[in-house]
């Protein structure tokens, strides 16, 4: 479905991305892991075509995406960015039907399509008319998903969906959307820099260093297998509290 | 000039002539600029008559032509499809004025006692600092020394003589001041000044148009003398009368003058005058600031769009807030005439700058990750514009506009200097007349409107700002 091959990007001269090859087959979610700065959100951009690469090229459904495929290709796709992104002069309704009402999609569709996607990522109808900054920070996350949602993209592109939220709700989502993306099937590549996140959400996890896919592969074949030793530095300094929270409660 | 009906232009004749100095009047209800300004505005059939000197036809608009007498005169105009009545009766000279009290102190009685005194200082009306039978010429005739030569506006130089700042002006020998602040008008020992005989210069085809008011024009040759000019004058200036009700009352105590005066604002009630300047100054300042937004906004969007154009247009609106209202009128006035339309232009090129500047700044301001948002959604960029974008910047724009409608209002002040009429018109005339009672006439409306331009725009920001972004507002001044 998704083909990315030798595919790399620079800012000036910081090499954001080094000749990238990564393939996503449909049905599958991929997780992009690594530190702050190695390129998942650049990744991302490039995907739906906020960037254009340096060189190399990225393939949608068989057909590399060119200045002029994009503006198709990006209503197939839903886009989750890092920072939320909501627009603040638009109601959750305007916010989420901003493209179907631009695509003149019939009225009575678009409340359907409202009111299922409130219940699917359990958001209470009565929200509806509020502006972004009336919002709890998960409740504005959970309407930037509807907004994704809302065009039943093919593939959902997630830039740390669940980053600013605070651990209790921060959890509680993972479960949600971990339900919603079996119930929906849906492609899905969603960056974050926690592995726990990482390993509830992916069948495979991508780990980036500096530009560069390290490893790829489940959680269990890159602890056990891991291609460098900064794999199993990276794995192991993000278990390291969980063991320490272990040993006090024993 | 086209909204003054003949009538007004010959009435205008009358009493520009009684109440005006060489730097001339065209309009009676609007002045005009310069002696040049009134000339070209005739030479290009703009008004069909105008009260003129000999002396300034002979010595500054046609002094390339060598003309010595009244006769060479009058041919060179004819050939210009111009016509001149005979003196009207009074030689109007310029004369150097000091306050007699110094005069007798230093013992000056003429113009030449002045070289045994380089020090005093002199102040000229900018119109006699610059042409050739002004002080350029005084001083290599008289070879004065003095070297402390101030221009300044010709009705403040006696206040400055009054307040001792000054020691010698320019006069003209009808001027009603000269026994009211007890001046002594020099001797021209040196017969420097040329004759300034008042005629009316009329366009010969308004002979055609409009023979009865020719006709009239002739008939005023001789009737005004010196001595009934300054009278006039007085009775303007030192009682206050108005101009419009004296050259009336000139007019009908002179039998055989079949001139009936035309209709005039002094004739008016004042909350009539009133009304009128405002739908002036509204009809100037709505205008020039309807076409500078419809314009402006989409130079500032395109300037949001390509840094290049930005540049460009930035640097070009930024220059054209830098001229002088004085000269941005100077130079539309060959292109538009006199009048409403070079005041509207002049006012829309004040007005860009701040609703440019602010729509550009106004969308360059957006987050990226709101426009990375819209990007991804798959928004086309016109739909981006004006879904998202527009929205998002409109506070900035409105601001912007509200900068602009201020400016205008009180820029648009100034369109009386070129017969724009509107709240400068009470304020120009008051400043000549030394009358603060008129010049708060036009500068009280003009403050009040601007505060109510100021507040309707924030009664409609108030309105047009989406409900998010106050919210977001209140929340961000919560935090501080
Ligand atoms: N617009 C830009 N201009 C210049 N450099 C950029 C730009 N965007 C990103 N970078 C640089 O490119 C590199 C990769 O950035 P990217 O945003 O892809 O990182 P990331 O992996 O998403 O990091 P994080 O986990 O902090 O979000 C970083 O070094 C960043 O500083
Ligand atoms: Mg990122």
């Amino acid at each position: 479905m998704l083909e990315l091959s030798q595919v790399s990007k620079r800012y000036g001269d910081n090499h954001a991305l080094k000749s990238v090859d990564l393939a996503v087959a449909v049905g599958e979610t991929v997780v992009l892991i690594g530190p702050s700065g190695c390129g998942k959100s650049t990744l991302l951009r490039l995907i739906v075509g906020l960037l254009r690469p340096d060189s190399g090229t990225v393939t949608f459904e068989g057909q590399v995406l060119t200045a002029a495929s994009l503006l198709k290709t990006r209503r197939r796709m839903g886009y989750v960015i890092q920072e939320g992104g909501l627009f603040p002069h638009l109601t959750v309704r305007g916010n989420v039907s901003v493209m179907a009402r631009h695509l003149q999609r019939d009225a009575a569709w678009i409340e359907t399509r409202l009111a299922d996607l409130a219940g699917l990522v359990r958001l209470p109808a009565t929200l509806m008319d509020r502006y972004p900054a009336e919002l709890s920070g998960g409740q504005r996350q959970r309407v930037s998903l509807m907004r994704a949602l809302m065009l039943d993209p093919d593939l959902l592109l997630l830039d740390e969906p669940l980053g600013a939220l605070d651990p209790m709700i921060r959890y509680q989502l993972q479960q949600e959307l971990k339900a919603i993306f079996d119930e929906l099937g849906k492609t899905v590549v969603m960056v974050t820099h926690d592995i726990a996140e990482a390993a509830h959400f992916g069948q495979r996890l991508v780990l980036m260093r500096e530009g560069q896919i390290v490893q790829s592969g489940s959680l269990k074949a890159l602890a056990e297998n891991p291609a460098e030793p900064f794999v199993e530095a990276f794995i192991t300094a993000q278990l390291e509290p969980m063991s320490r929270l272990n040993a006090v409660l024993g | 000039m086209s909204r003054a009906g003949w009538k007004v232009i010959l009435f205008m004749a009358v009493c520009g002539l009684v109440f005006e100095r060489p730097a001339a009047a065209a309009t009676h209800t609007a002045q005009l600029g310069g002696t040049r300004v009134v000339w070209n505005a005739l030479l290009s059939g703009e008004i069909d008559a105008y009260p003129e000197y000999t002396g300034t036809l002979l010595q500054e608009i046609l002094a390339s032509e060598g003309l010595s007498t009244v006769d060479e005169l009058s041919v060179a105009l004819s050939s210009r499809g111009i016509g001149m009545t005979a003196s009207l009766g009074f030689n109007n000279t310029y004369a150097i004025g000091m306050r007699s009290e110094q005069a007798d102190r230093l013992g000056v009685k003429a113009i030449s006692d002045l070289r045994g005194h380089p020090h005093l200082v002199f102040g000229f009306g900018n119109e006699f600092m610059d042409r050739a039978d002004g002080w350029p010429g005084l001083q290599r005739h008289y070879r004065l020394p003095q070297t402390d030569v101030r221009g300044l506006d010709h009705d403040l130089a006696y206040r400055g003589l009054e307040a001792g700042t000054l020691d010698a002006i320019d006069l003209y020998s009808t001027d009603a001041e000269i026994a009211y602040y007890d001046l002594r008008a020099l001797q021209d020992d040196l017969g420097f000044f040329p004759e300034y005989d008042a005629v009316v210069l009329y366009r010969l085809d308004l002979a055609e148009r409009a023979p009865p008011v020719v006709a009239s024009f002739h008939e005023l040759a001789g009737r005004i003398d010196a001595a009934t000019m300054s009278t006039l004058n007085a009775r303007v200036k030192l009682a206050g009368e108005s101009e419009s009700a004296v050259a009336a009352g000139f007019l009908e105590q002179s039998p055989g003058l079949q001139i009936e005066p035309g209709t005039d604002t002094a004739g008016q009630r004042w909350w009539q005058r009133l009304w009128q300047r405002t739908a002036e100054h509204l009809a100037l300042v709505a205008i020039s600031l309807s076409a500078a937004i419809l314009f402006a906004i989409p130079l500032g969007i395109l300037a949001a769009r390509r840094e290049r154009v930005a540049h460009v247009v930035l640097a070009a609106a930024g220059i054209l807030q830098t001229i002088p209202s004085l000269a941005m009128f100077v130079f539309l006035i060959p292109l538009l005439g006199i009048g409403g339309p070079p005041a509207v232009v002049a006012l829309f090129l004040y007005s860009l700058l701040p609703i440019i500047r602010n729509t550009y700044a106004g969308l360059k301001d957006i987050p990226a990750p709101i426009i990375e948002s819209a990007v991804a959604l798959g928004l086309p960029p016109n739909a981006r514009l004006r879904v998202v974008e527009l929205p998002l910047a409109i506070r900035s724009i409105l601001a912007g506009i509200k900068t602009s409608a201020v400016i205008n209002v009180g820029t648009a002040t100034l369109g009386a200097l070129i017969g724009a009429g509107g709240y400068g018109q009470p304020i120009l005339t008051g400043i000549r007349l030394d009358d603060m009672g008129l010049i708060l006439q036009g500068a009280v409306p003009a403050a009040l409107l601007a505060l109510l331009v100021q507040g309707l725009f924030e009664a409609i920001e108030r309105t047009l700002l989406p409900r998010g972004l106050r919210l977001q507002t209140n929340a961000l001044g919560a935090t501080d």
